[in-house]
């Protein structure tokens, strides 16, 4: 458990060798924006919506699965930065469709916070409009692809937490989507355990709680959390 | 100084972000001390008129007539707005779009033969009926759009928020929550 010195926006921040960037910071209270990190599950950088500059390093990198180093100078919000998360997510609104008027999720996604929250007014480029189904065969919950922007917390969750493995990624590139079991409807799979930690993950409104309509669809993220700390340290921290 | 001329206009939307134009209440009061309303669903105009100043673009541009009054609508004004989530994104007219190539064509057929109860058929008359356009765009896919004012509805101290600035002479900025879609 070796310490690492760093600067952060200017500040002097000491983490331990393992840590993050985004853990690094989140504890010396400078706030990075994320969008496929969930508390509780490990990184995938998905997103990219956290990326960082790095001194002396010319590509911007994300700052959930990027470790600390000695000495490395870290900034979190710059004119460059704030380009490429605008573009980074006007691109997820582009890819899919994304009608915030008439979603499940709407007032309580982490999509469209961040987007207000970055200041994105409209979406620059051409919306895609790609057809997508809604996969609505699970007894209890649904799952609209119209709505995912690819971040597989629920693919983590399902794996990582619950061990059930249901939830996966096929396919590539913009036509990747979230599958259950071998690319089957959700409801004749074998291993979903039916445990809902899938939708208590989801960012955006792509998995819902059946008869949830508009606006309706509130997650209590910390459970995650709770449960993952609950096994790892034996804590029962609520 | 002179009164500024205002337009409001309604294209492919529910018209609710005119319902909250008016839930303005009391700040319309003021606002009439202030504009001009020249050409808007609630005052008696048929043409767009010349030179106006401010105009906010309800709806998204979903037919001809859409297209060719915002082009007008453009061509006369000198700040437009996108007024609402059908400007901004095209929004819910604009799922059609998923249904891709000739989806103008199909809901139609849906609408009106399909579901038709009595009397099926696409109405066609050229000239009073606007035939749809292939792909239901935002009002910045076909014009210039100065700046942008989202929400379903937006609601009304947002509206306010922003002619307040635009009648000042200020650049409207919306920060925040001010600027959530849905």
């Amino acid at each position: 458990m070796a310490a690492r010195t760093l600067t952060i926006d200017g500040k002097q921040v000491s983490a331990d060798e393992s840590a993050t960037i985004l853990e690094a910071a989140t504890d010396a209270g400078i706030n990075i924006p994320t969008l496929c990190h969930l508390d509780g599950v490990y990184d995938v950088g998905a997103c990219r919506i956290c990326l960082v500059e790095v001194a002396g390093v010319a590509k911007l990198l994300p700052a959930c699965t990027t470790r600390v180093s000695e000495g490395m100078e870290v900034k979190t919000d710059s004119e460059r930065l704030r380009k490429y998360r605008r573009m980074t997510l006007e691109l997820l609104f582009a890819e899919r469709n994304h009608v915030c008027a008439v979603c499940v999720a709407n007032g309580h996604c982490e999509l469209q916070a961040l987007a207000y929250t970055l200041g994105m007014d409209h979406v620059r480029y051409e919306y895609c409009f790609p057809r997508w189904e809604v996969d609505n065969t699970h007894p209890l919950f649904g799952m609209d692809h119209n709505r995912c922007i690819l971040c597989a917390r629920c693919v983590r969750v399902c794996w990582h937490i619950e061990g059930a493995g249901t939830k996966n990624v096929s396919g590539r590139g913009a036509r990747s989507q979230i599958i259950s079991d071998l690319n089957q409807p959700w409801g004749t799979s074998d291993t979903c355990t039916k445990c809902g930690k899938c939708v208590m993950a989801c960012p955006t409104g792509a998995l819902f709680d059946k008869g949830a309509t508009v606006s309706e669809m509130e997650r209590d993220r910390t459970k995650l959390e709770f449960i993952v700390t609950a096994r790892e340290k034996k804590q029962w921290i609520a | 100084m002179d009164r500024l001329k205002v337009a409001t206009v309604w294209l492919g939307g529910c018209s609710g972000c005119h319902m909250s134009f008016l839930d303005l209440d009391e700040f319309l009061l003021e606002l009439a001390d202030k504009i001009d309303l020249v050409y808007s669903p609630v005052v008696d105009t048929k043409e767009y008129p010349e030179n106006v100043d401010v105009c906010l673009v309800e709806g998204a541009v979903c037919n001809e007539d859409n297209l060719e009054l915002l082009r007008r609508i453009r061509a006369r004004t000198q700040v437009l707005v996108a007024f609402g989530d059908c400007a901004v994104t095209a929004n819910v007219p604009a799922i059609r779009n998923q249904l891709g190539l000739r989806n103008d064509e199909s809901v139609l057929q849906r609408a009106y033969v399909e579901g038709a109860q009595s009397n099926p058929g696409v109405p066609r008359h050229p000239g009073i009926v606007p035939p749809l356009l292939p792909r239901v765009l935002p009002v910045h896919e076909a014009v210039h759009v100065d700046y942008f004012l989202p929400g379903c509805p937006p609601p009304a101290d947002r509206i306010k928020a922003v002619l307040t600035q635009v009648l000042a002479g200020a650049e409207p900025r919306l920060e925040g929550p001010q600027l959530k879609f849905g």
